[in-house]
Protein backbone atom coordinates (compact mmCIF):
# COMPACT_ATOMS: atom_id res chain seq x y z
CA UNK A 1 0.00 0.00 0.00
CA UNK A 2 1.06 3.35 -1.00
CA UNK A 3 0.09 5.26 2.27
CA UNK A 4 1.78 8.06 1.46
CA UNK A 5 -0.10 8.92 -1.64
CA UNK A 6 -3.91 8.11 0.25
CA UNK A 7 -2.28 10.70 3.24
CA UNK A 8 -1.73 13.12 -0.12
CA UNK A 9 -5.01 12.93 -1.75
CA UNK A 10 -6.82 12.70 1.66
CA UNK A 11 -5.46 16.23 2.80
CA UNK A 12 -5.62 17.47 -0.50
CA UNK A 13 -9.31 17.07 -0.28
CA UNK A 14 -9.66 18.07 3.07
CA UNK A 15 -7.99 21.84 2.04
CA UNK A 16 -10.63 22.28 -0.15
CA UNK A 17 -13.48 21.53 2.97
CA UNK A 18 -11.64 23.97 5.20
CA UNK A 19 -11.40 26.73 3.13
CA UNK A 20 -15.03 26.33 3.07
CA UNK A 21 -15.09 25.79 6.75
CA UNK A 22 -17.40 28.61 8.20
CA UNK A 23 -20.50 27.66 5.26
CA UNK A 24 -19.27 24.05 5.58
CA UNK A 25 -20.32 24.59 9.44
CA UNK A 26 -23.21 27.44 8.89
CA UNK A 27 -25.53 25.95 6.65
CA UNK A 28 -26.12 22.53 8.36
CA UNK A 29 -26.52 24.49 12.13
CA UNK A 30 -29.30 26.63 9.74
CA UNK A 31 -30.82 23.59 7.64
CA UNK A 32 -31.47 21.95 11.06
CA UNK A 33 -32.86 25.17 12.86
CA UNK A 34 -35.52 25.40 10.41
CA UNK A 35 -36.25 21.94 10.53
CA UNK A 36 -36.60 22.10 14.35
CA UNK A 37 -39.08 24.73 14.11
CA UNK A 38 -40.98 24.04 11.23
CA UNK A 39 -41.11 20.14 12.01
CA UNK A 40 -40.77 20.19 15.60
CA UNK A 41 -42.74 23.11 16.32
CA UNK A 42 -44.92 23.40 13.73
CA UNK A 43 -45.73 19.52 12.96
CA UNK A 44 -44.52 18.38 16.71
CA UNK A 45 -47.59 20.33 18.56
CA UNK A 46 -50.25 18.04 16.87
CA UNK A 47 -48.37 14.92 16.31
CA UNK A 48 -46.91 15.30 19.95
CA UNK A 49 -45.09 11.87 20.14
CA UNK A 50 -44.28 8.57 18.09
CA UNK A 51 -44.12 5.32 19.59
CA UNK A 52 -43.73 6.99 22.66
CA UNK A 53 -41.05 9.02 21.59
CA UNK A 54 -41.23 12.80 21.18
CA UNK A 55 -41.94 14.05 18.08
CA UNK A 56 -39.18 16.16 18.11
CA UNK A 57 -36.76 13.97 19.43
CA UNK A 58 -38.09 10.88 16.77
CA UNK A 59 -36.68 12.95 13.35
CA UNK A 60 -33.47 13.56 14.80
CA UNK A 61 -31.79 10.52 13.51
CA UNK A 62 -33.45 10.63 10.20
CA UNK A 63 -32.49 14.16 9.86
CA UNK A 64 -28.66 13.47 10.28
CA UNK A 65 -29.31 10.56 7.87
CA UNK A 66 -30.49 12.76 5.36
CA UNK A 67 -27.80 15.47 5.45
CA UNK A 68 -25.43 12.39 6.11
CA UNK A 69 -26.57 10.73 3.02
CA UNK A 70 -26.66 13.70 0.72
CA UNK A 71 -23.64 15.00 1.60
CA UNK A 72 -21.27 11.88 2.00
CA UNK A 73 -22.74 11.90 -1.88
CA UNK A 74 -22.18 15.13 -3.31
CA UNK A 75 -18.59 15.84 -1.69
CA UNK A 76 -17.74 12.19 -3.19
CA UNK A 77 -19.11 12.67 -6.47
CA UNK A 78 -17.76 16.40 -6.93
CA UNK A 79 -14.31 14.91 -5.18
CA UNK A 80 -13.74 12.96 -8.42
CA UNK A 81 -15.79 14.76 -11.25
CA UNK A 82 -13.79 17.74 -11.39
CA UNK A 83 -10.37 16.12 -11.74
CA UNK A 84 -11.68 14.52 -14.74
CA UNK A 85 -13.68 18.04 -15.76
CA UNK A 86 -10.54 20.22 -15.47
CA UNK A 87 -8.50 17.31 -16.54
CA UNK A 88 -5.78 16.57 -13.52
CA UNK A 89 -7.02 13.18 -13.00
CA UNK A 90 -4.21 12.80 -15.97
CA UNK A 91 -1.83 12.45 -12.58
CA UNK A 92 -3.94 10.39 -11.10
CA UNK A 93 -4.22 8.06 -13.70
CA UNK A 94 0.15 8.16 -13.97
CA UNK A 95 1.11 7.54 -10.65
CA UNK A 96 2.33 4.65 -8.98
CA UNK A 97 -1.31 3.58 -7.18
CA UNK A 98 -4.11 1.67 -7.12
CA UNK A 99 -7.80 1.52 -7.17
CA UNK A 100 -7.70 1.41 -3.48
CA UNK A 101 -5.75 3.70 -2.83
CA UNK A 102 -7.99 6.59 -5.01
CA UNK A 103 -10.43 5.11 -3.28
CA UNK A 104 -9.67 5.66 0.15
CA UNK A 105 -8.41 9.01 -0.16
CA UNK A 106 -11.55 10.96 -1.62
CA UNK A 107 -13.73 7.97 -0.31
CA UNK A 108 -12.26 8.90 3.10
CA UNK A 109 -12.30 12.49 3.01
CA UNK A 110 -15.92 13.00 1.56
CA UNK A 111 -16.84 10.48 4.28
CA UNK A 112 -15.27 12.80 7.14
CA UNK A 113 -16.66 16.08 5.64
CA UNK A 114 -20.01 13.93 5.82
CA UNK A 115 -19.25 12.67 9.51
CA UNK A 116 -18.40 16.15 10.16
CA UNK A 117 -22.21 17.57 9.05
CA UNK A 118 -23.48 14.44 11.09
CA UNK A 119 -22.22 15.67 14.44
CA UNK A 120 -22.66 19.25 13.78
CA UNK A 121 -26.25 18.44 13.06
CA UNK A 122 -26.47 15.91 15.87
CA UNK A 123 -24.94 18.48 18.48
CA UNK A 124 -27.32 21.49 17.11
CA UNK A 125 -30.45 19.51 17.69
CA UNK A 126 -29.08 18.33 21.35
CA UNK A 127 -29.92 22.30 21.83
CA UNK A 128 -33.63 21.57 20.86
CA UNK A 129 -34.79 18.67 21.81
CA UNK A 130 -33.62 16.19 24.96
CA UNK A 131 -31.56 12.94 23.78
CA UNK A 132 -30.00 9.79 24.99
CA UNK A 133 -28.68 7.83 23.44
CA UNK A 134 -29.25 4.16 23.88
CA UNK A 135 -26.45 2.59 22.10
CA UNK A 136 -23.74 5.00 21.39
CA UNK A 137 -21.15 2.66 20.10
CA UNK A 138 -24.22 1.08 17.63
CA UNK A 139 -24.84 4.67 16.65
CA UNK A 140 -21.46 5.80 16.00
CA UNK A 141 -21.30 2.43 13.97
CA UNK A 142 -24.18 3.27 12.13
CA UNK A 143 -23.46 7.13 11.20
CA UNK A 144 -19.49 5.97 10.09
CA UNK A 145 -21.14 3.23 7.77
CA UNK A 146 -23.34 5.49 6.22
CA UNK A 147 -21.23 7.99 5.78
CA UNK A 148 -18.62 5.45 3.78
CA UNK A 149 -21.10 3.81 2.20
CA UNK A 150 -23.07 6.57 0.63
CA UNK A 151 -19.35 8.57 -0.51
CA UNK A 152 -18.80 5.03 -2.27
CA UNK A 153 -22.11 5.83 -4.15
CA UNK A 154 -20.79 9.15 -4.69
CA UNK A 155 -17.58 8.22 -5.86
CA UNK A 156 -19.51 5.86 -8.83
CA UNK A 157 -21.71 8.80 -9.62
CA UNK A 158 -18.55 10.98 -9.97
CA UNK A 159 -17.26 8.99 -12.12
CA UNK A 160 -20.30 7.85 -14.46
CA UNK A 161 -21.43 11.74 -14.80
CA UNK A 162 -20.75 13.48 -17.86
CA UNK A 163 -21.44 16.79 -17.16
CA UNK A 164 -22.76 18.68 -13.61
CA UNK A 165 -26.28 17.84 -14.49
CA UNK A 166 -25.34 14.76 -14.23
CA UNK A 167 -23.88 14.96 -11.18
CA UNK A 168 -26.65 16.55 -9.68
CA UNK A 169 -29.30 14.08 -11.26
CA UNK A 170 -28.61 11.04 -8.82
CA UNK A 171 -28.58 12.54 -5.76
CA UNK A 172 -32.11 14.83 -6.33
CA UNK A 173 -33.89 12.66 -8.46
CA UNK A 174 -33.19 8.75 -6.47
CA UNK A 175 -31.27 9.64 -3.03
CA UNK A 176 -33.85 12.48 -1.82
CA UNK A 177 -37.19 11.08 -2.32
CA UNK A 178 -35.63 7.56 -1.05
CA UNK A 179 -34.65 9.23 2.06
CA UNK A 180 -37.90 10.99 2.56
CA UNK A 181 -40.13 8.19 1.79
CA UNK A 182 -37.65 6.08 4.28
CA UNK A 183 -39.21 6.90 7.42
CA UNK A 184 -37.11 9.78 7.90
CA UNK A 185 -39.62 11.73 9.65
CA UNK A 186 -42.48 8.97 10.71
CA UNK A 187 -42.42 5.88 11.43
CA UNK A 188 -43.34 2.86 8.71
CA UNK A 189 -45.87 1.83 11.27
CA UNK A 190 -48.20 4.95 10.54
CA UNK A 191 -47.99 3.56 6.78
CA UNK A 192 -51.33 1.86 5.73
CA UNK A 193 -50.29 -1.52 4.96
CA UNK A 194 -49.67 -1.92 1.62
CA UNK A 195 -47.48 0.61 1.47
CA UNK A 196 -45.37 -0.86 5.19
CA UNK A 197 -45.07 -3.81 2.30
CA UNK A 198 -43.63 -1.63 -0.52
CA UNK A 199 -41.69 0.60 1.62
CA UNK A 200 -39.37 -2.32 2.43
CA UNK A 201 -37.51 -2.13 -0.69
CA UNK A 202 -36.50 1.25 -0.33
CA UNK A 203 -32.97 0.26 1.03
CA UNK A 204 -32.48 3.74 2.83
CA UNK A 205 -35.12 2.39 5.41
CA UNK A 206 -33.25 -0.31 6.63
CA UNK A 207 -30.40 2.31 7.64
CA UNK A 208 -33.09 4.82 9.14
CA UNK A 209 -34.83 2.02 11.17
CA UNK A 210 -31.26 0.85 12.64
CA UNK A 211 -29.41 4.38 13.39
CA UNK A 212 -33.08 5.09 14.95
CA UNK A 213 -32.94 2.12 16.86
CA UNK A 214 -29.13 2.87 18.64
CA UNK A 215 -31.11 5.97 19.82
CA UNK A 216 -34.20 4.89 21.45
CA UNK A 217 -34.51 1.25 21.00
CA UNK A 218 -37.17 0.87 19.16
CA UNK A 219 -36.67 -0.33 15.25
CA UNK A 220 -39.19 -0.90 11.97
CA UNK A 221 -36.74 -4.01 10.96
CA UNK A 222 -34.67 -6.00 12.92
CA UNK A 223 -31.28 -4.11 13.44
CA UNK A 224 -29.81 -7.12 12.43
CA UNK A 225 -31.01 -6.78 9.47
CA UNK A 226 -30.46 -3.40 8.99
CA UNK A 227 -26.58 -3.93 9.46
CA UNK A 228 -26.40 -6.63 6.70
CA UNK A 229 -27.76 -4.51 4.52
CA UNK A 230 -25.90 -1.30 5.10
CA UNK A 231 -22.89 -3.65 4.70
CA UNK A 232 -24.12 -5.41 1.59
CA UNK A 233 -24.42 -2.11 -0.01
CA UNK A 234 -21.05 -1.36 0.61
CA UNK A 235 -19.62 -4.02 -0.65
CA UNK A 236 -21.94 -3.90 -3.40
CA UNK A 237 -20.09 -0.16 -3.99
CA UNK A 238 -16.86 -1.37 -3.53
CA UNK A 239 -17.28 -3.97 -6.15
CA UNK A 240 -18.19 -1.71 -8.75
CA UNK A 241 -15.76 0.49 -8.56
CA UNK A 242 -12.92 -2.46 -8.40
CA UNK A 243 -14.63 -3.19 -12.06
CA UNK A 244 -14.46 0.59 -12.89
CA UNK A 245 -10.68 0.37 -12.36
CA UNK A 246 -10.19 -2.60 -13.69
CA UNK A 247 -11.99 -1.85 -17.02
CA UNK A 248 -10.77 2.06 -17.15
CA UNK A 249 -14.54 2.69 -17.11
CA UNK A 250 -15.32 6.48 -18.27
CA UNK A 251 -11.74 7.06 -17.21
CA UNK A 252 -9.15 5.53 -18.94
CA UNK A 253 -9.42 5.20 -22.62
CA UNK B 1 24.24 0.71 -21.82
CA UNK B 2 20.68 -0.95 -21.71
CA UNK B 3 17.52 0.12 -22.66
CA UNK B 4 14.88 2.15 -19.76
CA UNK B 5 12.41 2.13 -21.35
CA UNK B 6 11.71 -0.45 -24.25
CA UNK B 7 8.49 -0.57 -26.59
CA UNK B 8 7.50 -3.42 -28.23
CA UNK B 9 5.19 -3.53 -31.45
CA UNK B 10 2.87 -1.02 -29.48
CA UNK B 11 -0.71 -0.68 -30.95
CA UNK B 12 -3.32 1.53 -29.60
CA UNK B 13 -6.91 1.71 -30.61
CA UNK B 14 -9.46 4.32 -29.83
CA UNK B 15 -12.79 3.42 -28.75
CA UNK B 16 -14.03 4.77 -32.52
CA UNK B 17 -11.68 1.86 -33.62
CA UNK B 18 -9.34 4.73 -34.94
CA UNK B 19 -5.61 3.31 -34.83
CA UNK B 20 -3.70 5.82 -33.50
CA UNK B 21 -0.43 3.63 -32.76
CA UNK B 22 0.27 1.04 -35.40
CA UNK B 23 2.49 -1.01 -33.85
CA UNK B 24 5.32 1.11 -32.68
CA UNK B 25 8.96 -0.05 -31.77
CA UNK B 26 11.13 1.74 -29.88
CA UNK B 27 14.74 0.91 -27.22
CA UNK B 28 15.67 4.25 -25.09
CA UNK B 29 18.54 4.33 -23.54
CA UNK B 30 19.07 5.50 -19.78
CA UNK B 31 19.95 9.02 -20.04
CA UNK B 32 19.69 10.14 -23.40
CA UNK B 33 17.62 12.88 -24.82
CA UNK B 34 14.66 11.48 -27.64
CA UNK B 35 12.72 14.40 -29.50
CA UNK B 36 9.93 13.02 -31.33
CA UNK B 37 9.06 15.00 -34.56
CA UNK B 38 5.74 14.77 -36.35
CA UNK B 39 3.02 16.59 -37.75
CA UNK B 40 -0.80 17.42 -35.73
CA UNK B 41 -2.15 13.84 -35.23
CA UNK B 42 0.82 11.89 -35.46
CA UNK B 43 0.19 9.59 -32.29
CA UNK B 44 2.99 11.70 -30.31
CA UNK B 45 0.84 12.25 -27.92
CA UNK B 46 -1.05 8.73 -27.40
CA UNK B 47 2.79 7.56 -27.18
CA UNK B 48 3.44 9.11 -23.94
CA UNK B 49 0.06 8.45 -22.50
CA UNK B 50 0.20 4.66 -23.05
CA UNK B 51 3.86 4.96 -21.53
CA UNK B 52 2.37 6.64 -18.33
CA UNK B 53 -0.33 4.15 -17.82
CA UNK B 54 -3.20 7.28 -18.45
CA UNK B 55 -3.98 5.09 -21.82
CA UNK B 56 -4.43 1.59 -21.73
CA UNK B 57 -2.66 0.15 -24.84
CA UNK B 58 -4.57 -2.43 -27.29
CA UNK B 59 -1.83 -4.59 -27.55
CA UNK B 60 1.86 -4.89 -27.55
CA UNK B 61 4.68 -4.36 -24.35
CA UNK B 62 5.91 -1.39 -22.66
CA UNK B 63 9.11 -1.99 -20.34
CA UNK B 64 10.47 0.75 -17.83
CA UNK B 65 13.23 0.40 -16.05
CA UNK B 66 12.68 -3.36 -16.84
CA UNK B 67 9.52 -3.01 -15.41
CA UNK B 68 6.43 -4.06 -17.01
CA UNK B 69 4.09 -0.69 -17.27
CA UNK B 70 0.45 -3.18 -16.54
CA UNK B 71 2.39 -5.98 -14.53
CA UNK B 72 3.98 -4.19 -12.38
CA UNK B 73 2.88 -0.24 -12.73
CA UNK B 74 3.90 0.62 -9.45
CA UNK B 75 7.87 -0.08 -10.32
CA UNK B 76 7.03 1.23 -13.70
CA UNK B 77 4.84 4.44 -12.97
CA UNK B 78 7.77 5.59 -9.99
CA UNK B 79 10.13 5.84 -12.43
CA UNK B 80 8.29 8.25 -14.73
CA UNK B 81 7.36 11.83 -14.55
CA UNK B 82 4.99 13.24 -17.04
CA UNK B 83 4.76 16.99 -18.46
CA UNK B 84 1.26 17.01 -20.52
CA UNK B 85 0.31 18.69 -23.12
CA UNK B 86 -2.18 20.49 -22.20
CA UNK B 87 -2.50 22.62 -19.02
CA UNK B 88 -4.99 20.38 -16.79
CA UNK B 89 -4.06 22.12 -12.99
CA UNK B 90 -6.79 22.69 -9.76
CA UNK B 91 -7.06 26.50 -10.20
CA UNK B 92 -8.32 27.02 -6.70
CA UNK B 93 -4.94 25.47 -4.95
CA UNK B 94 -1.58 27.37 -4.56
CA UNK B 95 0.96 26.32 -6.15
CA UNK B 96 3.08 24.90 -3.33
CA UNK B 97 0.31 22.31 -2.16
CA UNK B 98 -0.26 21.46 -5.63
CA UNK B 99 3.39 20.35 -6.32
CA UNK B 100 3.78 18.99 -2.72
CA UNK B 101 0.27 16.62 -3.91
CA UNK B 102 2.24 15.30 -6.83
CA UNK B 103 5.18 13.87 -4.73
CA UNK B 104 2.92 12.97 -2.14
CA UNK B 105 1.38 11.18 -4.94
CA UNK B 106 3.98 9.17 -5.85
CA UNK B 107 5.09 7.98 -2.51
CA UNK B 108 8.26 10.18 -1.61
CA UNK B 109 7.98 11.47 1.55
CA UNK B 110 7.82 15.25 2.12
CA UNK B 111 10.87 17.31 0.94
CA UNK B 112 10.49 20.87 0.69
CA UNK B 113 13.82 21.61 0.47
CA UNK B 114 13.62 19.91 -2.87
CA UNK B 115 10.57 21.46 -3.73
CA UNK B 116 11.90 24.79 -2.63
CA UNK B 117 15.19 24.35 -5.25
CA UNK B 118 12.45 23.26 -8.01
CA UNK B 119 10.10 26.50 -7.51
CA UNK B 120 13.47 28.41 -7.57
CA UNK B 121 14.61 27.13 -10.32
CA UNK B 122 11.41 27.63 -12.14
CA UNK B 123 11.37 31.03 -11.41
CA UNK B 124 8.09 30.15 -9.30
CA UNK B 125 9.30 30.60 -6.11
CA UNK B 126 7.59 34.02 -5.22
CA UNK B 127 4.16 32.52 -6.64
CA UNK B 128 4.34 30.00 -4.17
CA UNK B 129 1.31 30.83 -2.12
CA UNK B 130 -0.56 31.94 -5.20
CA UNK B 131 -3.38 30.22 -6.59
CA UNK B 132 -3.08 28.64 -10.04
CA UNK B 133 -5.50 30.40 -11.58
CA UNK B 134 -3.72 33.46 -10.80
CA UNK B 135 -0.76 32.92 -12.56
CA UNK B 136 -0.59 33.19 -16.48
CA UNK B 137 -0.02 30.27 -18.83
CA UNK B 138 3.48 30.53 -19.01
CA UNK B 139 3.59 29.79 -15.35
CA UNK B 140 1.28 27.35 -15.24
CA UNK B 141 3.24 25.14 -17.58
CA UNK B 142 6.44 25.98 -15.26
CA UNK B 143 4.01 24.61 -12.52
CA UNK B 144 3.34 21.14 -15.03
CA UNK B 145 6.98 21.14 -14.97
CA UNK B 146 7.54 21.29 -11.19
CA UNK B 147 4.93 19.08 -10.42
CA UNK B 148 6.56 16.33 -12.80
CA UNK B 149 9.64 16.88 -10.95
CA UNK B 150 8.92 16.87 -7.42
CA UNK B 151 8.93 13.05 -7.01
CA UNK B 152 12.48 13.08 -8.99
CA UNK B 153 11.99 10.81 -11.78
CA UNK B 154 13.80 8.70 -13.82
CA UNK B 155 12.23 9.10 -17.14
CA UNK B 156 10.93 12.50 -17.59
CA UNK B 157 8.25 12.86 -20.78
CA UNK B 158 7.85 16.00 -21.93
CA UNK B 159 4.56 17.04 -24.18
CA UNK B 160 5.43 19.73 -26.38
CA UNK B 161 7.22 21.76 -22.98
CA UNK B 162 7.49 24.95 -25.29
CA UNK B 163 4.31 25.48 -26.98
CA UNK B 164 3.30 29.26 -26.04
CA UNK B 165 6.28 30.20 -24.34
CA UNK B 166 8.40 32.39 -24.01
CA UNK B 167 12.27 32.50 -24.86
CA UNK B 168 13.33 33.42 -21.41
CA UNK B 169 11.36 30.37 -20.22
CA UNK B 170 12.70 28.12 -23.09
CA UNK B 171 16.06 29.10 -22.19
CA UNK B 172 15.13 28.30 -18.64
CA UNK B 173 13.82 24.44 -19.71
CA UNK B 174 16.59 23.74 -21.74
CA UNK B 175 19.28 24.73 -18.58
CA UNK B 176 17.20 22.60 -16.70
CA UNK B 177 17.13 19.73 -19.31
CA UNK B 178 20.69 19.61 -19.36
CA UNK B 179 21.08 19.62 -15.64
CA UNK B 180 18.69 16.42 -15.50
CA UNK B 181 20.70 14.73 -18.23
CA UNK B 182 24.19 15.60 -16.51
CA UNK B 183 22.32 14.02 -13.91
CA UNK B 184 21.17 10.98 -15.63
CA UNK B 185 17.68 11.48 -16.87
CA UNK B 186 16.42 10.30 -19.55
CA UNK B 187 14.43 12.52 -21.47
CA UNK B 188 11.73 11.89 -23.93
CA UNK B 189 10.21 15.30 -25.27
CA UNK B 190 7.98 16.09 -28.30
CA UNK B 191 8.48 18.96 -30.48
CA UNK B 192 7.19 20.87 -33.56
CA UNK B 193 10.67 22.57 -33.73
CA UNK B 194 13.14 20.96 -35.47
CA UNK B 195 15.40 23.66 -34.47
CA UNK B 196 14.66 22.54 -30.30
CA UNK B 197 15.46 18.93 -31.58
CA UNK B 198 18.37 19.70 -33.29
CA UNK B 199 19.41 21.84 -30.06
CA UNK B 200 19.02 19.85 -27.53
CA UNK B 201 18.45 15.76 -28.51
CA UNK B 202 20.77 13.03 -29.05
CA UNK B 203 18.49 11.44 -30.88
CA UNK B 204 15.37 12.11 -33.03
CA UNK B 205 12.48 10.02 -33.60
CA UNK B 206 9.93 10.41 -36.19
CA UNK B 207 6.32 9.72 -36.15
CA UNK B 208 3.39 10.31 -38.78
CA UNK B 209 0.50 8.47 -38.66
CA UNK B 210 0.75 6.44 -35.36
CA UNK B 211 3.92 4.87 -37.60
CA UNK B 212 7.87 5.76 -36.05
CA UNK B 213 9.04 6.39 -39.25
CA UNK B 214 12.60 6.81 -38.48
CA UNK B 215 14.92 6.89 -35.32
CA UNK B 216 18.25 8.06 -35.76
CA UNK B 217 21.28 10.12 -34.34
CA UNK B 218 20.63 13.59 -34.17
CA UNK B 219 24.25 13.67 -36.26
CA UNK B 220 23.32 11.11 -38.50
CA UNK B 221 19.75 13.21 -39.69
CA UNK B 222 21.75 16.60 -39.79
CA UNK B 223 24.14 15.06 -42.16
CA UNK B 224 20.87 14.06 -44.67
CA UNK B 225 19.86 17.59 -44.05
CA UNK B 226 23.15 19.19 -44.46
CA UNK B 227 22.67 17.92 -48.19
CA UNK B 228 22.03 20.33 -50.43
CA UNK B 229 21.13 20.11 -54.52
CA UNK B 230 22.15 22.73 -57.42
CA UNK B 231 20.00 22.24 -60.30
CA UNK B 232 21.03 23.16 -63.58
CA UNK B 233 18.92 24.02 -66.21
CA UNK B 234 20.48 23.91 -69.70
CA UNK B 235 19.36 25.80 -72.79
CA UNK B 236 20.10 22.44 -74.73
CA UNK B 237 19.53 19.68 -74.06
CA UNK B 238 21.98 16.81 -74.42
CA UNK B 239 21.71 13.38 -74.53
CA UNK B 240 24.67 11.69 -72.34
CA UNK B 241 26.76 13.64 -69.82
CA UNK B 242 29.95 14.66 -71.38
CA UNK B 243 33.60 12.94 -70.22
CA UNK B 244 34.68 16.56 -68.73
CA UNK B 245 31.76 16.58 -66.13
CA UNK B 246 32.23 12.51 -65.58
CA UNK B 247 34.19 12.98 -62.03
CA UNK B 248 31.25 15.02 -60.49
CA UNK B 249 28.56 13.92 -58.58
CA UNK B 250 26.01 14.26 -61.32
CA UNK B 251 22.73 13.10 -62.44
CA UNK B 252 21.39 13.95 -65.60
CA UNK B 253 17.49 14.69 -65.53
CA UNK B 254 14.06 15.44 -67.31
CA UNK B 255 15.78 13.99 -70.94
CA UNK B 256 18.57 15.84 -70.27
CA UNK B 257 17.17 19.34 -69.92
CA UNK B 258 19.08 19.90 -66.31
CA UNK B 259 21.90 18.54 -64.04
CA UNK B 260 21.15 17.90 -60.65
CA UNK B 261 24.74 18.11 -58.25
CA UNK B 262 24.34 17.10 -54.47
CA UNK B 263 26.65 18.14 -52.07
CA UNK B 264 27.29 18.77 -48.57
CA UNK B 265 27.12 22.49 -47.28
CA UNK B 266 28.64 21.71 -44.08
CA UNK B 267 32.00 20.40 -45.85
CA UNK B 268 34.79 22.56 -46.10
CA UNK B 269 34.57 22.51 -50.19
CA UNK B 270 31.37 22.21 -51.74
CA UNK B 271 32.66 21.89 -55.21
CA UNK B 272 30.50 24.52 -57.00
CA UNK B 273 32.78 26.87 -58.28
CA UNK B 274 34.97 23.49 -59.94
CA UNK B 275 31.20 22.39 -61.53
CA UNK B 276 30.78 25.32 -63.06
CA UNK B 277 33.59 25.88 -65.00
CA UNK B 278 33.75 22.47 -66.06
CA UNK B 279 30.24 22.89 -67.15
CA UNK B 280 31.19 26.15 -68.93
CA UNK B 281 34.36 24.31 -70.56
CA UNK B 282 32.32 21.51 -71.70
CA UNK B 283 30.26 23.97 -74.05
CA UNK B 284 27.16 23.52 -72.06
CA UNK B 285 25.00 27.13 -71.79
CA UNK B 286 23.02 27.77 -68.70
CA UNK B 287 19.46 28.39 -68.57
CA UNK B 288 18.64 28.62 -65.11
CA UNK B 289 20.66 27.62 -61.52
CA UNK B 290 18.43 26.99 -58.34
CA UNK B 291 19.32 25.10 -55.27
CA UNK B 292 16.97 23.28 -52.65
CA UNK B 293 17.68 21.94 -49.18
CA UNK B 294 16.25 18.47 -48.18
CA UNK B 295 13.92 19.80 -44.77
CA UNK B 296 12.53 17.74 -41.79
CA UNK B 297 9.33 17.90 -44.18
CA UNK B 298 10.96 16.31 -47.02
CA UNK B 299 11.77 13.73 -44.98
CA UNK B 300 8.49 13.22 -43.67
CA UNK B 301 6.87 13.39 -47.31
CA UNK B 302 9.58 10.93 -48.23
CA UNK B 303 9.35 8.38 -45.05
CA UNK B 304 5.28 8.50 -45.41
CA UNK B 305 5.68 8.31 -49.41
CA UNK B 306 8.38 5.91 -49.32
CA UNK B 307 6.10 3.71 -46.86
CA UNK B 308 3.38 4.06 -48.82
CA UNK B 309 4.33 2.17 -51.83
N1 LIG C 1 -9.69 9.86 -27.08
C1 LIG C 1 -9.57 9.72 -28.40
N2 LIG C 1 -10.50 9.09 -29.12
C2 LIG C 1 -10.38 8.93 -30.45
N3 LIG C 1 -9.34 9.37 -31.17
C3 LIG C 1 -8.37 10.01 -30.51
C4 LIG C 1 -8.43 10.24 -29.10
N4 LIG C 1 -7.31 10.89 -28.74
C5 LIG C 1 -6.61 11.09 -29.87
N5 LIG C 1 -7.23 10.57 -30.95
C6 LIG C 1 -6.75 10.57 -32.32
O1 LIG C 1 -5.52 9.90 -32.36
C7 LIG C 1 -4.62 10.54 -33.26
C8 LIG C 1 -3.32 10.86 -32.55
O2 LIG C 1 -3.56 11.86 -31.58
P1 LIG C 1 -2.41 12.41 -30.65
O3 LIG C 1 -3.02 13.31 -29.66
O4 LIG C 1 -1.62 11.27 -30.15
O5 LIG C 1 -1.54 13.25 -31.71
P2 LIG C 1 -0.25 14.14 -31.48
O6 LIG C 1 0.84 13.57 -32.31
O7 LIG C 1 0.02 14.31 -30.04
O8 LIG C 1 -0.70 15.52 -32.13
P3 LIG C 1 -0.38 17.04 -31.69
O9 LIG C 1 0.90 17.42 -32.32
O10 LIG C 1 -1.52 17.79 -32.29
O11 LIG C 1 -0.38 17.10 -30.22
C9 LIG C 1 -5.37 11.76 -33.79
O12 LIG C 1 -5.86 11.44 -35.05
C10 LIG C 1 -6.49 11.96 -32.84
O13 LIG C 1 -7.61 12.48 -33.48
MG1 LIG D 1 0.00 15.83 -28.76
Amino acid sequence: MNWTAVASIYRFEMARFFRTLTQSFLSPVMSTSLYFVVFGAAIGSRIDQVEGIDYGAFIVPGLIMLSVMTQAISNASFGIYFPKFIGTIYELLSAPINFLEIVLGYVGAAATKALFIGVVILATASLFVDLTIAHPFAMVLFLLLTCLSFALLGFIIGIWAGNFEQLQLVPLMIVTPLVFLGGSFYSISMLPPIWQKITLFNPVVYLISGFRWAFFDTADVPVGLSLLAIGGFTTLCLAVIWWIFKTGWRIRS
Amino acid sequence: MPAILSIRDLRKSYANAFEALKGVNLDIEEGEILALLGPNGAGKTTLISTVCGIITPTSGTVTVGGHDIIEDFRAARSLIGLVPQEINLEPFETVWNTVRFSRGLFGKSRNDALLEDILRKLSLWDKRNNKIMELSGGMKRRVLIAKALSHEPRVLFLDEPTAGVDVELRKDMWNIVAELKASGVTIILTTHYIEEAESIADRVGVIADGQLLLVEQKDQLMTRMGKKQLEVQLTTPVAVLPDALAHHDLQLVNGGDALIYTYDTRGERTGITALLNDVAQAGLVLADVQTRQSSLEDIFVDLVSGDAS
